[in-house]
């Protein structure tokens, strides 16, 4: 096996791994605190990867684009969370299934309209658009670096905002006790409309690291919301220490699969067998993880004791 | 139970139009309305048994459309085979691949259901989606039988006394199938298995408690569930006769669910009335705009959040009804 | 006498909180035990552990002889125990007649049957019945079981109790919730049913408690301080300062 190609693949499952993480953090979040299933969260990656393709365009320059399209996905996550989650929150989980289930098509139908059929590719600035030669066959996109110290920081970001903050107390207390949190006179609506919002930017900045790399489509959302899914159900719904390990571990997995499990299947089998069957395995590996993972453990790695 | 309920009787008269109606447009040359009504037939079949699990079990599978696109594969791969590596005839028979078709979904239902039915609520939904997707990548993955394209079944199954190149041979079939479908769900959940089945959507501890091994009795059901749409899934493959992934994809399970939801869950027409409800608005909708996703996205939001019931919860609220 | 229900040294830790501590029990044949407590005391943490909703950390029970620690609670219902819920449970979607008949639908061994519809089997409906005609509702067989009041939906919980024919019935409170004249007819109705059946009665009605019982034992943090006849808990000084003084 080639190790500079282990490198580069070990550097890509970490990058899928954040950008999982990303998303996953947002639906556990929502998940632990709100107890609401919002299936439209893939769609807030989405449509952060198209207004941060736009505002790429109008600015001329990525970075800006970034910081100007955080703020605005948080207000999309705040209205939804104002006038398709809150009415949703007393129903059953059936409900938020299907509202937000109509609301992914409104969404994606809705970025159709706005930004056409086809993929927009966004535009890098040179100095992140060129590559780090570390060894004669090991290259690595500074974009990709980029990528990976942006998501260690979020991640970062959010561990301090969860445990060393006063929001990030209430929001604890507020996962294992609604109606304490609310007798201690805070204003539980905007609370939670908070943390909708937070998980909305955290999902909409996944979208818009990766945009650069695969383009901003409509299906993108659709894609990556049961790979999340499955990475919280791996890490234990609503805990963010398992949606961490979890989203690694499954980026890993997922990438390492990919490029290497034809190589380890020659070793017990012919090469014809191996090339025909390691790409099905490959595609279903994460999923028989899950499997594995639920049969002993049906809560996931890290259960939140609350629940 | 001699006296026949308002529902009783729109299940009636919903049935005998869907066996009238269709052969007569089509004898009087609109075809078009018998191939709407071979399509609404195979998605009831489709809608009625994921009820078994939905409505009357409880259990929120957000992976059906897994088992109709595996059933639907069961007829075009071994259909593939006989065409370019000439395997035997039975290949092409459909007693043959009818059989594959239950048998490969009742499995998967089993292997995945021994898992997904270990956990509750969320956990469930989320754990069946992530299975079907499993499909999704599975069939995505094999190159051979088209990936992402798709596959044409060039032969459609070959059955005894029955030509499913007649468009109304094929209709008969599915409508005679979907009227077994219901009255088998019927059957079961009207059976000391179906009570069992009902008891625990109502109350898991109670049952549990009683004695009742919850954890067989649902999966069970799921299985039944699943190899019922395996079936309707290799009826779909003879209607369209190009199947692809996409017939998997999850926005596809969002459907099913939807028209049980709108049609009424637990109920014996309500699924029905649901796949009926869903392809006309989508012919409908479909023919003003391509971007028909988004009134129909507004409509599923505005059913979720202001209908409760669903349609049959509309249609049979008589008079002094409560609520 | 025999015991039927045997637990020794239980032990059930939530987070550093003892809800069960050391706890030592048994039940005689055609005995009607009842437990007694202070709010909190852990009498339905005892209770889920017996009927296998939860497993204890620690200690064995004994059923008849046989070792029923860990083993699965729909397992336990068909050796013979049963239990009632101190927070009604029944499946409030379907008909009286239904959930009792479900009950005894349950004594029947496995219920895989997927063609005779239920509601047409006499034998199930018969016998559902005959229990409904015993608790006092044979009239309100086929309204939804929702409909009904808080009183009668304690007496649902005795008739599934006694549906399946147990050898030994975990009763939560049967009294929960019940004014004075209702607490009196379960009273009379558990009169009707003692002797028949091994009772293990947690209660926190005390005259009930004292009317029915032949033993009383008395949990106090999760730990037995007393067992003995009503006469002697009446008297125990001990049990008098850690609850009865309190009331």
């Amino acid at each position: 096996m080639d190790l500079s190609l282990l490198i580069i693949q070990l550097l890509n499952g970490l990058q899928l791994g954040l950008l999982l993480f990303l998303v996953a953090s947002g639906l556990t979040l929502v998940f632990g605190i709100l107890d609401f299933v919002n299936l439209a969260h893939g769609s807030l990656y989405m449509l952060g990867a198209f207004i941060c393709a736009s505002l790429t365009f109008l600015f001329g320059n990525f970075l800006w684009a970034v910081l100007v399209a955080l703020p605005i996905t948080g207000v999309i996550g705040y209205l939804v969370e104002r006038f398709v989650a809150r009415p949703l929150y007393t129903r059953d989980h059936l409900d938020h299934v299907l509202g937000t289930f109509g609301l992914i098509l409104v969404l994606d139908t809705l970025a159709h309209l706005i930004w056409g059929p086809a993929g927009i590719a966004v535009p890098l600035p040179a100095w992140l658009d060129g590559q780090l030669q570390l060894g004669e066959t090991l290259v690595i996109p500074t974009f990709r670096l980029l990528i990976i110290g942006a998501g260690l920081a979020a991640a970062a970001g959010l561990f301090w905002l969860v445990n060393y903050t006063k929001l990030g107390m209430l929001i604890r207390a507020g996962a294992s006790n609604r109606t304490m949190v609310s007798a201690l006179g805070v204003d539980i609506e905007m609370l939670f409309a908070l943390v909708f919002a937070l998980g909305a930017m955290l999902a909409g900045l996944a979208g818009m690291l990766v945009a650069p790399i695969t383009e901003a489509s409509i299906g993108m959302g659709n894609n990556i919301i049961i790979t999340a899914f499955v990475v919280i159900i791996v890490g234990g719904i609503g805990s963010m220490k398992g949606a961490f390990i979890a989203a690694l571990l499954i980026g890993l997995i997922d990438t390492l699969g990919r490029s290497f499990l034809d190589d380890l299947f020659k070793l017990v089998m012919s090469t014809d067998a191996a090339e025909t069957s390691a790409p099905a395995v490959s595609a279903m590996l994460i999923y028989i993880i899950m499997a594995l993972v639920l049969s002993l453990r049906p809560q996931g790695l890290f259960p939140p004791r609350t629940r | 139970m001699t006296k026949m309920t308002r529902r009783g009787w729109i299940t009636v008269i919903v049935m005998a139009l869907l066996a009238v109606l269709p052969p007569v447009f089509y004898l009087t040359g609109h075809a078009f309305y018998l191939d709407l009504a071979t399509r609404l037939s195979i998605l009831g079949i489709a809608t009625v048994s994921l009820n078994l699990v939905l409505g009357y079990g409880g259990m929120v599978s957000f992976g059906h459309a897994a088992f109709v696109g595996l059933g639907a594969y069961a007829v075009g791969i071994p259909a593939y085979h006989w065409l370019y590596y000439s395997t035997g005839d039975w290949a092409v028979s459909g007693l043959a691949q009818i059989p594959l078709a239950v048998g490969i979904t009742a499995l998967f239902a089993l292997l995945t259901g021994l898992v997904c039915l270990r956990t509750r609520g969320v956990y469930f939904i989320m754990i069946t989606m992530a299975f079907a997707q499993m499909v999704y990548y599975l069939i995505v993955s094999i190159e051979e039988y088209g990936g992402d394209d798709g596959l044409v079944i060039d032969t459609r199954s070959e059955l005894p006394l029955i030509n499913l190149d007649d468009p109304l041979h094929l209709y008969g079939l599915a409508y005679v199938s979907l009227v077994v479908a219901m009255l088998l769900v019927r059957m079961i959940v009207n059976s000391r298995f179906g009570m069992v089945l009902q008891g625990a959507k109502g109350n898991e501890e109670r049952m549990i408690t009683l004695g009742f091994n919850v954890y067989a009795y649902r999966l069970v059901a799921y299985v039944i569930s699943g190899a019922m749409c395996g079936y309707a899934g290799a009826l779909l493959g003879n209607f369209t006769t190009f199947i692809s992934p996409e017939m998997m994809d999850w926005s596809r399970s969002g459907e099913l669910m939807f028209m049980v939801i709108l049609g009424g869950t637990a109920t014996t027409i309500g699924p029905v009335l649901g796949a009926v409800v869903f392809i006309v608005i989508e012919e409908v909708l479909s023919s003003f705009t391509i971007y028909w996703h988004l009134p129909f996205g507004l409509m599923l939001m505005a059913v979720v959040l202001f209908a409760r019931g669903g349609l049959t919860g509309l249609l049979s609220r008589t008079k002094g009804g409560k609520e | 006498m025999s015991a039927v229900l045997k637990i020794r040294s239980l032990n059930k830790s939530f987070g550093g909180i003892k809800a069960t501590d050391d706890l030592t029990l048994s039940v005689e044949q055609g005995e009607l035990h009842a437990i007694i407590g202070p709010n909190g005391a852990g009498k339905t943490t005892l209770i889920s552990q017996l009927s296998g909703m939860q497993t204890p950390d620690s200690g064995a029970i004994r059923f008849r002889g046989r070792d029923i620690t860990r083993m699965a609670a729909h397992k336990r219902a068909h050796l013979g125990i049963t239990r009632s819920f101190q927070i009604t449970s029944l499946i409030m979607q379907m008909s009286v007649l239904d959930n009792i008949a479900l009950a005894v639908q349950a004594g029947e061994g496995h219920s895989f049957r997927f063609v005779r519809a239920a509601r047409r089997v006499a034998a199930l409906r018969d016998r559902a019945m005959a229990l409904l005609e015993r608790v006092g509702l044979a009239d309100k067989a086929d309204f939804p079981t929702v409909a009904l009041s808080h009183g009668e939906h304690r007496h649902m919980e005795i008739a599934i109790a006694l549906a399946s024919n147990a050898e030994l019935m975990l009763l939560d409170e049967p009294m929960a919730g019940l004014g004075t004249e209702e607490s009196a007819q379960m009273v009379e109705l558990l009169r009707g049913i003692k002797g028949q059946q091994s009772i293990l009665l947690i209660e926190h009605d005390m005259d009930a408690v004292f009317a029915l019982a032949d033993r009383i034992s008395v949990l106090v943090y999760g730990h037995i301080i007393a067992t003995g006849t009503p006469g002697e808990i009446r008297s125990n000084e001990a049990v008098q300062h850690a609850y009865l003084g309190e009331e």
